[in-house]
């Protein structure tokens, strides 16, 4: 499960570029990540130029629901 | 919006505008789909580039033309530095404006034009013309395209809906960071790069001024060689460091692909074009003008498949052919550049600027530099020069 912070998030699609799930999408607003797809590799993370993706655990998922 | 259009263009950047004006003033008709509320905008890009070169592609408003510069320099960790006089004039754009006229060029030769028009899938299906699914300020619509042109930017996601792999490597993808910063001590007709494994591991940092006091400036780094750090907080650090009075107007993330060409840039009924098919320099991170080729080429040798009635992966090779000629055998040399450069330590680029100080910057040259940085590598000699005489 990846984090995204919006708040961060800029947009620009660096990490879509090297997702090999092609889990990602963007609108003009927003970061989409589909879970069910993403194969967890987390490379996302590490060409976030902002930072704004990071790795959520599960009982982090948790507490948030 | 109409159902049907001979070409969908996805993506209003340089490479994106370029296809759809070139196709359409062969004849085809054309739509240009954009997802940002505003084409130009955010300016992901460090906005440099050359006169002469950008003068090939397309008549040129001098409104776009923020700074021109003739120094470059170029700083080692130690802060010893080379400067150079340029050959060409080298230009600072305002890509807002710049990228606004490309699309209103397209939209002169009859492109229709659409902002906030998110293309969210395209189905390919064999012997089937494509479906572009689109939703257009909050409504969605499908249209049949006989060819769709992806120019949807370093995301690249148009071309894996036809199975194709975009997928990028670690090592050919630099993340950036980009400030528009008032209030900083610079020369206006000097742009500057600064190198260093702390700075930027890598890469590099670019100061192009846009006034007397005012510049873009911005990071890549390359991110298989990350030191744990953010690009923005790289960015931050220098800024901090060397301008500390300094006022960011603008703070923007981005990514440029710095990898060869996509293997595949076109299959039935397709073609890709700009940071999508990874058609940058590798070297230096370069796309505009790239970009801008690749579109030509790809625009006109759309026009041509649809007057034929021949939309197949073999017709649009065509595109694949000139752009592999003009410019991706090129970008192969850059990147074989790149592999060394990438590699090269905070002591390679101290004794590099060490070496090559002394010499009056009208007598420096980048093909110079080039050949010391890689003296050690006959083969890349041979590959410098050969790319320096192909642009004298």
């Amino acid at each position: 499960m990846i984090k995204i912070n919006p708040l961060l998030c800029d947009l620009c699609g660096t990490c879509l570029s090297v997702c090999p799930a092609d889990c990602m999408s963007l609108d003009e607003n927003r970061l989409y990540i589909d879970n069910d797809a993403c194969t967890h590799c987390e490379l996302c993370i590490g060409v976030c130029p902002f930072g704004a993706l990071s790795s959520g655990n599960e009982k982090e998922q948790a507490n948030e629901k | 919006m109409k159902s049907n259009y001979d070409v969908v263009v996805v993506g209003a950047g340089p490479a994106g505008s370029m296809a759809a004006r070139h196709a359409a003033e062969q004849g085809a008709s054309v739509v240009l789909l954009e997802r940002d509320r505003e084409i130009g905008v955010p300016v992901r890009c460090a906005e440099a580039t050359a006169l002469n070169g950008l003068s090939k592609y397309t008549e040129i408003k001098e409104s776009w033309i923020t700074n021109t510069v003739s120094k470059i320099r170029l700083v080692a960790p130690n802060e010893k530095y080379v400067d150079i006089t340029l050959p060409v004039d080298g230009i600072v754009l305002n890509r807002r404006l710049f990228d606004h006229d490309l699309a209103a060029y397209a939209a002169m030769q009859g492109v229709e034009v659409y902002t906030k028009a998110n293309v969210t899938k395209v189905i390919f299906k064999e012997g089937k013309l494509p479906v572009v699914q689109v939703t257009h300020i909050g409504v969605a619509k499908e249209i049949t395209a006989k060819i769709v042109i992806a120019a949807d930017g370093v995301e690249s996601r148009i071309a894996r809906c036809a199975g194709i792999h975009t997928q990028t490597k670690y090592y050919d993808i630099e993340p950036c960071a980009q400030m528009f910063l008032e209030g900083v001590d610079i020369v206006k007709e000097r742009i500057e790069f600064y190198f260093g494994t702390e700075l930027a591991p890598g890469g590099y940092v670019w100061v192009f001024p846009k006034s007397d006091s005012s510049a873009n400036v911005g990071l890549g780094y390359n991110a298989s060689i990350s030191n744990g750090k953010t690009a923005l907080q790289l960015l931050e650090e220098f800024v901090h460091r060397k301008y500390p009075n300094a006022k960011a107007m603008t703070t923007v993330a981005g990514g440029v692909p710095v990898a060869n060409t996509l293997k595949e840039i076109t299959a039935d009924n397709l073609m890709i074009v700009g940071d999508a098919a990874r058609q940058v320099n590798p070297m230096s991170g370069g796309g505009i003008l790239s970009g801008m080729a690749a579109g030509k080429m790809a625009g006109r040798v759309a026009a041509k498949a649809i007057g034929r009635g021949d939309y197949s992966k073999k017709a649009l090779d065509e595109y694949k052919k000139v752009w592999d000629k003009e410019v991706g055998s090129e970008h192969r040399k850059y990147y074989r550049i790149k592999d060394y450069t990438v590699k090269m330590t905070d002591k390679d680029f101290n004794d590099l600027a060490g070496m090559l100080s002394p010499i009056p910057p009208e007598k420096m040259s980048l093909l110079r530099l080039f050949k010391a940085a890689v003296k050690n590598k006959p083969s890349l000699v041979f590959d410098v020069i050969k790319l320096f005489s192909n642009i004298a």
